[in-house]
């Protein structure tokens, strides 16, 4: 058995947060596990892109392509492009935020209109505004620990552990807003 | 029970288990948490500091050693050119506490300016170098490199990669064994390295690498492990772990813990007992090259690639010759996202007033490097560290006074003190008239935040003297220094003018801390109002808030992205971006 999450973004959107949550909620659970982060330049307003592996005996930390079970997006245009590394059958769980890129920005590109609806013609896919239900938690800054919600739905381990992991990963100033958008993305 | 851990925390808790009590280091992408992890064991039991710059960092981690205690440096690959001279000449003289070398390279340059393999340092230095592959192994290894040291009287060298220093895995972790300082006596023919006592120590040297080779032999780091089928593979560090992803049990494995110096009699006996041996190893072939001299038939780099990361689906594919399924794909071509500087950084106010001045900007490396990328695209040369200053003056001293009047360099502050500072003193001395320009936003940024000289405060947050960038500035001879805000875009467009033109040598220093540091608070956002005449200038400053609908020419802001650092209300040439508090 093992579990691959790859979990992409934009620097600056919480990603490593939500895969140190994610990979101390499945170390609970007893498995094998290997987190892969991104720090340094890459950072900085780019692409990032975290993995979360799981199972009886994990080897590589990185996801091939086709073998990503559930790409959890924080943002339209880097869940498009995480497409390739979804495996037949897996599900893209994407916030529907759009964040411009620089060839954007300067308009010497074009961002990609309909993104939601090409890709939930192409796979299984929950969209969610997270950045609202963040906001409705209290800070704008919450959109990783709401999609970390939305995400722990589609994963066996139970609802209390999610919290009690949640203690321990989150800082204790900011955990009730946690404990809130955390919520909101499991009602979903 | 078993932790997560970084590998980097894993090689900071396997030298504090080791009683490590000095650690000393620049910092570097990939390497950098080791350090700021050392940093949160106690201080009575270990000294932890950035060092101004890794040759610096080196130097006291070899006196540590002499004077009797384990210390450590780690730094990223290209770290270790600068600090390779103290490191050779501490082959000669080894050590007395143990003394490790940790270096982390960047295959597929996620934040690097170059690709190059450390292990040759290794082979080239003289000394024993092992390699981790996951995070129970990087403590493992750190722990045993102490021992190393000691045991065979040498600097040991731990190379890790960005994959096996930035992934999380499990870790038993232990406790610290005090390790009592050795004796310290003095000892010339050791620790004098000048040639009579150094050609005695390069005997020595020789002796040692045939003992470390002997001790590769039984390395328990050096394992075979075997199954059936006649394929074998050899590998280490993070290869091996795609290399088992990929293949499984389906071939036999040679992992190699110790790549440096080889366990030649292993490796002979593994070749020997397959029918196809592959080298599987990222960036150079360094242990498919060191078969090849031995005279064994394995094959690499030929099938696979001195470029970039490796995959396991790559590893199947050449060695079981199984193409992966075919993947869904976008139906369009996607707009890239390249990392761009954050919104507030104060660079980019300096970088908008050079692009607009059409000058020749020296690169440096840092978060400034992104100065370089489009809509500011104003810088012209990126090397190394310290090299925006240094390559400067090359530049001036060719091209003559006209050009030199067109040429500014562009530092930061940390990386002034790295390796900026000589080249001042270089162009003082030898009469360049060049203007340097010292972006101090009161910290070590790229690397996610490090106090340094220049903060006033330690590694581990205490009050420190502060180095005085101006005085120091001053007393190598600069006359012209002006600080001057780097938001404030028309005053520093004047300065840089001003200084540039003058025939004498000038620094200029671009005060404003970075936008992420806690003590920074922009509030509200900015809003374009109806009075945009659609210019376009906001665009040239390379916002991630600022948007331009192509269709429509309309510039609008994201009040997600904008922090309301307020450049952009300044720069506008009709007042049309106004700040609105929340």
């Amino acid at each position: 058995m093992q579990t691959n999450i790859m979990i992409v973004g934009v620097g600056g959107q919480g990603t490593l947060l939500a895969s140190r949550i994610l990979g101390n909620a499945v170390v609970r659970r007893g498995y094998d596990v290997k987190v892969s982060e991104v720090h340094g330049m890459s950072q900085r307003g780019g692409s990032v892109v975290t993995y979360v592996k799981y199972g009886d005996r994990i080897w590589s930390p990185v996801i091939d392509r086709g073998e990503a079970d559930i790409v959890l997006a924080f943002e339209l245009l880097e869940a498009y492009r995480a497409l390739p590394w979804l495996r037949a059958g897996g599900k893209i769980i994407v916030n529907t935020q759009q964040i411009n890129p620089m060839p954007v920005i300067t308009g010497a590109a074009e961002y990609p209109r309909d993104i939601v609806g090409k890709l939930s013609a192409q796979a299984d896919l929950t969209a969610v505004d997270a950045l609202e239900l963040a906001r409705r938690a209290g800070s704008e800054k919450a959109v990783n620990v709401v999609l970390i919600g939305v995400m722990a739905k589609n994963t066996a381990i139970p609802y209390d552990e999610w919290l009690e992991t949640l203690r321990d990963t989150v800082p204790a100033r900011f955990l009730d807003v946690n404990l809130r958008a955390f919520a909101l993305g499991y009602q979903l | 029970m078993k932790k997560l851990l970084l590998g980097n925390a894993a090689v900071a808790q396997g030298a504090y288990e080791a009683g490590v009590r000095l650690v000393s280091s620049y910092p570097g992408t990939p390497s950098t948490e080791i350090t700021e992890c050392m940093a949160t064991y106690p201080a009575e039991e270990v000294f932890v500091e950035w060092a101004p710059n890794e040759k610096v960092a080196a130097e006291a981690v070899i006196g540590a050693a002499i004077a009797g205690g384990r210390a450590m440096s780690c730094c990223k690959h290209v770290g270790l050119n600068v600090m390779a001279d103290p490191l050779f000449t501490d082959a000669y003289i080894g050590v007395g506490g143990g003394a490790v070398f940790c270096v982390a390279d960047d295959p597929g340059m996620h934040s690097s300016q170059n690709e190059q393999d450390s292990r040759h340092y290794a082979k080239a230095a003289k000394i024993p170098m092992l390699e981790p592959s996951d995070s129970a192994e990087c403590l493992a290894y750190t722990k045993a490199a102490f021992d190393l040291s000691e045991r065979f009287d040498t600097p040991v060298l731990l190379r890790l990669s960005t994959r096996v220093s930035h992934s999380q895995s499990l870790v038993e972790t232990g406790i610290r064994t005090e390790q009592p300082l050795k004796d310290y006596e003095k000892n010339v023919p050791k620790n004098v390295m000048m040639p009579a006592m150094a050609i005695g120590r390069h005997v020595f040297v020789e002796e040692r690498t045939g003992r470390l080779a002997a001790y590769a032999e039984d390395c328990a780091f050096n394992t075979v492990e075997r199954h059936a089928g006649g394929i074998g593979v050899i590998a280490s560090g993070i290869s091996y772990q795609y290399a088992k992803e990929a293949l499984g049990d389906r071939v036999s494995y040679c992992k190699l813990g110790m790549v440096w110096p080889l366990p030649e009699r292993l490796l002979r006996d593994f070749v020997a007992s397959c029918e196809t041996v592959y080298v599987i190893e990222e960036l150079d072939p360094f242990l498919e090259e060191a078969c090849l001299a031995m005279g064994l038939p394995v094959q690499g780099k030929r099938l696979f690639t001195p470029l970039g990361e490796y995959t396991p689906s790559m590893i199947r594919r050449v060695v079981l010759g199984e193409e992966p399924a075919p993947v869904r794909t976008p139906a369009e071509t996607l707009p890239a996202r390249p990392p761009v500087m954050c919104a507030g950084c104060p660079h980019r106010g300096t970088f908008y007033v050079l692009h607009k001045l059409g000058l020749v900007v020296s690169g440096d490396i840092g978060c400034y490097t992104l100065g370089a990328a489009a809509p500011l695209s104003a810088v012209d040369t990126t090397v190394c560290m310290g090299a925006s200053v240094s390559a400067a003056h090359g530049m001036a001293k060719v091209r003559g006074r006209e050009f030199a009047q067109k040429l500014v360099s562009v530092i930061g502050d940390s990386t002034f003190i790295h390796s900026g500072i000589t080249g001042l003193i270089d162009i003082v001395y030898n009469k360049g008239i060049n203007t340097v320009i010292i972006l101090d936003n009161s910290i070590t940024g790229m690397t996610g935040h490090q106090d340094n000289p220049t903060t006033g405060k330690t590694i581990r947050g205490e009050a420190t003297r502060q180095v005085d960038l101006i005085g120091l500035c001053r007393s190598v001879g600069i006359d012209r220094i002006e600080v001057v805000d780097p938001f404030d875009t028309k005053r520093l467009e004047q300065v840089v003018r001003q200084e540039t033109q003058c025939e004498e040598p000038s620094v200029i220093i671009a005060q404003r801390p970075c936008a992420l540091l806690k003590k920074v608070r922009y509030t509200g956002h900015c809003r374009v109002s109806d009075r945009c005449r659609k210019c376009k200038v906001c665009i040239k400053l390379g916002c991630p808030a600022i948007s331009l609908d192509a269709a429509t020419g309309a510039v609008s802001i994201d009040p997600t992205q904008c922090n309301g650092c307020g450049l952009c209300v300044g720069v506008c040439p009709f007042g049309a971006i106004e700040k609105e508090e929340d």
